[in-house]
């Protein structure tokens, strides 16, 4: 019998959220605190001729204005080619270009705006096929020149390319001979952005005898500790970050951007405490967004309909600056087939530079776009082959024994059981063939599917800890480094930790703050890994806990320790459970009735570090990059009007295989989020830049987001295949629900409207130029 | 253009307290309420009038705090979450239908769910809650919580 794992606990912070009490990086009015702003480019290229601060230096209450020669570091997670603030040449619009630091925000903005740029405009590129044409500016006149802080990254001197993965197996050109039927096409996903509801904001302040403490909203402060440590030369244990709750992050929080600038500010002003605050308009454009994509995609079958070749080919639009990009290139490679079984194989994935606002990790990891190039590309290959697209899935899905793109060898631990989520997710969409069905006039429902997969890319030495204490009252305090920025991580490890000592999920605290001097080191809030990684954690330090619980307990009861059992908050001996000392007795050592002291205060502490991951193979993409695969299947029903072609989005089903729902309610939910998250993006955001690449209208206003209304029926359902190197079998979900969204809802407008959409978002307009160029 | 950078002093009945706080004429409502209130459940989500982050309740009316200025707001009853306590039918409904993930969005959401109960004491049609909430965006529920958490707290009274 479990007590927590499996159980529908509620989020351990609720309350506080409900209340106005969860404070997040901006909540904590101080006074005297100094403001910092930002002026951003307005050309998305261009070279910096002249700035002229003396204007806002002037204005009364500005403390001092900052401008690329102020910070010559360089910074980046895999490689050091972005300036903190701008640096001769503007590479993307809304690029920082300077920084006022102001005694508050009217003035700072006021000065702002005091500042004259003189810039000569550069040559524009737009997409990843212009940066890669022959004589396409460089937009780093150096691609090769930067420092690397991962070897597994490379840049192609002399091109655009910042780094390129190949994934090698079997023989294509032999296999594409003998399909009958191939379907080759070309996608274009253009980037778009994650929209946290809480803007990125960070605050520093320097101590006169160096300390640098940064408060910031960041997936990653173990990342910011490191990196800014490294970029200033400042030793890491002079730092210290403190991460409040997070507003949403999606992966956008996962870099280190604004910190940087923080710091730099409070330099700048003797160490004083400053906060960099940035409107949603400059989150958008000037703050990291989800990549842009091309693919060329050739798939080929025999008369059955099984896949006999892949050909591939991703572009991605990193943007300016790599951040992440390149790990997510690798991670496209890694799943570049989608989940199915496939023996031959060719795919490039190159991440490219272009003047558009740069990328970073967004919920998935990319894998939300290459899903929708190769999902879409199965339905057409189900139209080729005359099957039910769903048919079609369960003939080519990857089962035990399939090698995946970089030859791992699939195991039901490993990648789950795609062919039960399909046959799942039949039923809970009511799935009818894929086939439009006439409603009335004009107006047919349509149901598309999609399949789903996703392993990790961490870094091969990635770590975590827990950290456990007692309360005088026998309650433990859970401490990790895990951010809560609203994926239910938190409230999971205090399950598992829960049912590890046998006590009821209330009686473990959580501290939800992350501060870099109290909580153990862990790699990121990042890939939907808390439950591995730091549960994992939390496994080894119940099991240390339990161990010392034993040792007193052996000692105060007067019996081996091997006989001690710890169960509901209470320690005994096996042989006679009625005499047993409840926690508060004995978890700061025991005090025998004749007043003596036995044994020691107990406290638990796990470390956990990744095991067994490999780098990729050059040459032919061989590796693991990841501990396992999460797969799943998605269906999106839709009801056309095909003469205004407007849509309704009428349900959305995912089943997905999670390998142990450890939380029901918090894992459905988390699913449809994603899910809600998909359709948003599919349905309607991109960003809209003219010909010379300047966003237009970056705000909420323009920029529409799914509202209440909008939303589907939602149905969640859940497949367990337990993955044996994970505590209670769980794998990684919370990312997940998105990853097939955009495809699902593409294959069901492509039925209703009998037409093939290869482009996001899927908008009224977009498939009205569609239709209306076949038309023609 | 003329500019006025003096502050007032302007006198504001907050969560029925009355409060006065020194205001430039510029100043929105939800800065003076975070910044020198400590009000800090209302948010500065887009300060655009958007994303109803700092949607706060004006005399029973649901009101983004960031298209109001603090000097509009004086003889006006504000509401905020911090005045509602934490007994409100709303705050439990929240809880239990599991409304929200980073709770960002949150504040917002009560207060123009509590608006909503003020102006329709009981529970109105499906589409005239969805014409309430549309003012406001949650990026991480697919909102059925919310819808749920709706009938929830007039379930509850």
């Amino acid at each position: 019998m479990y007590k927590a794992i499996g159980k529908n606990i509620q989020r351990k912070e609720a309350w506080d959220k409900v209340t106005g009490k969860a404070r997040y990086t901006d909540d904590l009015p101080e006074t005297g605190i100094l403001s910092a702003r930002l002026l951003t480019s307005k050309y998305a290229h261009a070279r910096i001729l002249h700035i002229d601060i003396s204007e806002a230096l002037a204005l009364n209450g500005v403390k001092s204005v900052l401008t690329g020669s102020d910070c010559p570091e360089l910074f980046g997670p895999l490689v050091l080619d972005r300036p903190a603030l701008a640096r001769d040449v503007v590479r993307y619009a809304g690029e920082p270009v300077a920084m006022v630091v102001a005694k508050d925000e009217p003035t700072a903005e006021q000065a702002v705006r005091l500042i004259k740029v003189e810039y000569e405009q550069l040559p524009v590129i737009l997409t990843p096929l212009q940066a890669l044409a022959d004589g396409a500016y460089l937009i780093h006149s150096k691609t090769n020149g930067y420092r690397k802080v991962s070897t597994d990254i490379y840049p192609e001197a002399g091109t655009n390319i910042a780094s390129r993965y190949r994934m090698r197996k079997g023989d294509i050109k032999e296999a594409f001979d003998r399909c009958e039927f191939i379907v080759r096409q070309r996608f274009f996903l253009p980037p778009s952005d994650h929209l946290a509801m809480e803007v990125r904001t960070a605050r520093a302040e320097i101590s006169s005898e160096g300390t640098v403490l940064i408060t910031t909203s960041s997936q990653s402060p173990y990342a910011v500790q490191n990196q800014i440590s490294k970029a200033f030369l400042i030793p890491s244990g002079q730092i210290h970050v403190h991460v409040p709750f997070v507003g949403g992050g999606f992966g956008g929080k996962a870099p280190v951007t604004l910190e940087i600038l923080a710091v730099l500010a409070s330099r700048s002003v003797g160490g004083k405490a400053v906060r960099v605050t940035i409107p949603r308009e400059q989150d958008m454009v000037s703050a990291p967004c989800r990549i842009g994509l091309e693919a060329d995609i050739r798939i080929g079958a025999n008369k059955e309909g099984i896949i006999q070749a892949m050909e591939l080919t991703y572009f991605l639009d990193c943007g300016a600056y790599t951040d992440i990009s390149p790990y997510m290139t690798k991670a496209i490679a890694v799943d570049c087939t989608g989940p199915y079984h496939v023996e031959n194989l060719s795919c490039d994935a190159l991440c490219v530079y272009t003047n558009h606002t740069y990328a970073t990790s967004y919920r998935s990891f990319a894998r939300e776009s290459c899903t929708f190039c190769i999902e879409r590309a199965m339905d057409m290959l189900a139209r080729k082959c005359a099957l039910d697209p769903l048919e079609l899935r369960i003939k080519n899905a990857i089962r035990p024994g399939s090698l995946t793109p970089s030859q791992v060898l699939c195991t039901p631990s490993l990648t789950g059981d795609l062919t039960q989520c399909l046959n799942k997710v039949k039923l809970l969409s009511e799935w009818d063939g894929g086939n439009a069905l006439t409603i009335k006039q004009d107006t047919v429902r349509a149901k598309g599917i999609a399949c789903l997969w996703k392993t990790e890319t961490p870094p091969t030495d990635a770590v975590s800890g827990a950290l456990i204490t007692f309360n005088p009252d026998g309650s433990v305090n859970l401490i990790t480094g895990v951010v809560e920025m609203g994926s239910g991580g938190q409230t999971h490890l205090a399950q598992i930790l829960a049912e590890k000592l046998r006590i009821d999920p209330k009686q473990v605290h959580v501290v939800m703050e992350v501060d870099t001097r109290a909580a153990p080191k862990h790699w990121k809030t990042v890939a939907s890994m808390t439950e591995y990684m730091a549960g994992h954690a939390v496994v080894r330090a119940s099991d240390d806990m339990i161990e010392q619980l034993r040792i007193n307990g052996a000692q105060a009861l007067g019996c081996p320790a091997e006989e001690i059992e710890v169960a509901n908050g209470r320690v005994y001996s096996r042989k006679n459970p009625e005499n047993f000392i409840a926690f508060k007795d004995i978890v700061h050592g025991y005090k025998a009735p004749d007043g003596s002291s036995i044994g020691e205060p107990v406290l638990g502490r796990g470390g956990f570090m990744l095991k067994g991951l490999t780098a990729l193979d050059p040459q032919t993409g061989k590796g693991k990059t990841g501990p396992a695969w999460t797969l799943g299947a998605q269906v999106v029903e839709v009801e056309a009007d095909l003469k205004t072609c407007t849509y309704r989005i009428i349900s959305a089903s995912t089943v997905m295989d999670v390998g142990r729902v450890i939380n029901p309610e918090s894992m459905r939910s988390m699913v449809a989020g994603g899910m809600s998250m998909g359709i948003s993006m599919a349905s309607r955001e991109a960003f809209s830049y003219n010909s010379e690449g300047i966003p237009q209208a970056p705000n909420l206003r323009t920029y529409k987001l799914l509202h209440i209304g909008q939303e589907p029926d939602f149905r969640v359902s859940f497949v367990e295949t337990p993955e044996s190197e994970s505590p209670y079998g769980v794998r990684s979900y919370s990312e997940h629900g998105i990853i097939g969204m955009a495809a699902a809802l593409g294959n069901a407008l492509s039925a209703a409207f009998g037409a093939e959409f290869t482009s996001l978002p899927l908008t009224p307009e977009k498939l009205w130029r569609v239709l209306s160029e076949e038309n023609t | 253009m003329v500019r006025y950078d003096g502050k007032t002093v302007v006198s504001l009945n907050v969560n029925n307290e009355t409060h006065e706080v020194a205001a430039r004429p510029s100043d929105l409502l939800l800065d003076v309420l975070r910044e020198q209130l400590g009000l800090t459940a209302a948010k500065p989500g887009c300060k655009n009038g958007d994303c109803g982050a700092c949607t706060v309740m004006v005399d029973g009316w649901p009101a983004k705090s960031c298209l109001m200025l603090a000097v509009e707001a004086q003889g006006h009853a504000i509401v905020t979450v911090e005045g509602l306590g934490g007994t409100a039918a709303v705050q439990k409904a929240f809880v239990e239908a599991n409304a929200f993930q980073c709770g960002y969005c949150t504040s917002g959401f009560l207060m123009v769910c509590q608006a909503l109960k003020t102006q329709h004491p009981a529970m109105p049609e499906e589409y005239v809650i969805e014409e309430w909430l549309q003012s406001n965006l949650c990026r991480c529920t697919g909102y059925q919580e919310i819808r749920k958490a709706v009938h929830m707290m007039y379930d509850m009274t």
